[in-house]
């Protein structure tokens, strides 16, 4: 069964675009991944499916139900974790967190002390002294409290420590085996990789590409930039390699095939420095643009 | 109405109640303490008024008073208690969503499993109750302070309550032009600058509706449509302009509404 069906959704604010014609399902149980650069449109889907904005046109449907006919009966069963979190300044993270338990049916006591401890959240201070991170701890406690059947999840790891960041993952991969869909909004790929079984790709307002994680991750390239005395251009003339570029001394390109292959290649040279890394979000763009 | 919501928004504007209530009060008592020295010499007042222009008295609405008489008096120094209570419901009216948009706390308010229509009305009826808290209070303490300094002059009960519950709807306009206004604008900073400007604005227009005679500015300023001196004059409210009063109101609470029902609560950027 869907959980979330977008169809042709399209707003506009005015006359700037948020998104276009976009269109998708999110099937139940699993974690989809919406992955685009800042302005891309990730926030604006997820803010017409909590109808905080209205549609221009299309329509979006959780739980089978329209998202601006019936807000407040899906909301009931939505936890929402925003990228940047505001709560009422002058209130303890305790009162916060039982102010939103008082709209939901049920008692999260017991909820409550197992998912603040596990973040370590301090229940007695007040919203206006915590840290950045220290609120979307607040968030993410908030957000899990009432035991949601669909997660929104926009950038949630920004602000975290990596350990965390881990245990934030944690907490949502036994959500999901718990039968939870997540719809897990981010710009950064390697975080999407870790947790989603299938991955939808925005820019500029529209749909790109939705595929499963795996055929992503095979269409993927490394970026690599190799530092050695001598070394010139030719030396990474094999298979595989694109874009090469020499810039300050050291060699950066592309790599997509057999990483083993590429190591020996580098470990026969008497390095300087050596980096691998990801390639950026808008360097996957370009390979869907080729 | 949710409870919770109601309670919340309450409790956040508990201070605000009390400053208001407590300018409110004073001002009932600093003014009636001086209720002595003027029915004492309302002759000589009289002659001292005398030799203003008379536009500047229809300005301040001191032409046709009688300072000597406890409604007389009340309704000379009335304006300024309105003044207080037209700021503050501006204030809340401005405030009501436009605070949760600038603090960000929309967001989380609108993720709950409440319908709009509902959040507005919650929010509607504790600003209404923190109004009518400051209104009782303000009842309350003006008949002690008449008790207290009327030397024992009869005045009628009556025209007096009717002066006094006419707050209630003159505090409503304020409020519900404030918030039909704020959902109109595309952001709204800071409340007090745009509640200061309804309260004085709405104030000067009453003001000059009395010199130039002729300009029908009453029609849309609360100052006249329960004006003190009216009032006590004719023991009852000037009924067709309270009825204009009242469809605008109506009209910014309906508009009001609407307008949030169909708002856009835009991300943070």
């Amino acid at each position: 069964m869907s959980i979330i069906e977008v169809s042709h959704l399209t707003k506009f604010y005015g006359k700037s675009r948020g998104i276009v014609d976009v269109s998708f399902n999110v099937e139940e149980g699993e974690i989809f991944g919406f992955i685009g650069p800042n302005g891309a449109g990730k926030s604006t889907t997820i803010r017409l499916l909590l109808s905080l904005i209205h549609p221009t046109e299309g329509e979006g449907k959780v739980f089978g139900l329209d998202v601006t006919k019936h807000g407040p009966e899906i909301r009931r069963s939505i936890g929402y974790l925003p990228s940047e979190v505001f709560y009422y300044e002058g209130m303890k993270v305790i009162d916060l967190l039982k102010y939103s338990a008082s709209f939901y049916e049920g008692n999260f006591t017991e909820r409550m002390k197992y998912l603040s401890e596990l973040m370590e959240l301090e229940m007695n201070r007040r919203i206006s002294d915590l840290s950045f991170g220290n609120k979307k701890k607040v968030g993410i406690v908030q957000g899990l409290l009432h035991s949601p059947k669909l997660l929104f999840l926009d950038e949630p790891t920004s602000g975290l420590d990596p350990l965390m960041q881990r245990k934030f993952f944690d907490l949502i991969k036994e959500e999901n085996k718990r039968g939870v869909t997540v719809f897990f909004s981010s710009h950064i790929l390697g975080e999407v990789q870790r947790l989603c079984n299938r991955v939808g790709i925005i820019r500029e307002g529209s749909m790109v590409e939705i595929s499963e994680i795996h055929s992503l991750q095979q269409n993927n390239y490394k970026k690599i930039s190799v530092t050695a005395n001598g070394l010139t251009p030719e030396f990474f003339d094999t298979p595989g390699v694109t874009n090469v570029q020499t810039e300050n001394g050291s060699v950066n390109f592309f790599f997509k095939g057999d990483i083993n292959a590429m190591v020996q290649k580098v470990s026969s040279l008497k390095l300087d420095d050596v980096t691998i890394e990801e390639p950026t979000l808008e360097e996957i763009f370009m390979h869907y643009y080729e | 109405m949710n409870k919770m919501i109601f309670k919340h928004e309450f409790l956040i504007r508990i201070n605000s109640i009390i400053t208001w209530t407590i300018s409110v009060v004073a001002m009932v008592f600093v003014f009636f303490s001086f209720f002595s020295v003027f029915a004492g010499q309302a002759e000589m007042m009289q002659q001292v008024l005398e030799k203003f222009p008379e536009e500047l008295l229809i300005a301040f609405g001191m032409n046709e008073m009688n300072y000597d008489t406890v409604l007389g008096y009340i309704s000379f120094y009335f304006l300024f208690i309105q003044l207080l209570l037209a700021i503050q419901a501006g204030n809340y009216g401005f405030g009501l969503v436009s605070i949760e948009e600038t603090e960000m706390t929309a967001d989380f308010l609108l993720t709950r499993p409440v319908s709009r229509a509902k959040i507005l009305t919650s929010k509607f009826m504790a600003a209404l109750a923190s109004m009518l808290l400051t209104d009782v209070v303000m009842w309350i303490s003006m008949f002690t302070a008449i008790s207290i300094f009327s030397e024992g002059k009869d005045y009628d009960m009556a025209t007096l309550l009717l002066l006094l519950f006419s707050v209630i709807l003159f505090q409503l306009f304020f409020f519900s032009l404030g918030l039909m206004i704020s959902l109109m604008v595309k952001r709204v900073r800071s409340v007090t600058p745009y509640s200061l400007g309804l309260a004085f604005g709405s104030y000067v227009l009453s003001a000059f509706s009395g010199v130039f005679g002729d300009v029908k500015l009453e029609y849309i300023t609360p100052f006249k449509h329960f004006e003190p001196a009216y009032i006590v004059n004719n023991g009852a409210l000037n009924a067709p302009l309270v009825l204009i009063n009242v469809v605008i109101t109506v009209i910014a609470l309906v508009a009001g509404y609407w307008l949030y029902l169909h708002r856009d609560i835009h991300a943070v950027s």
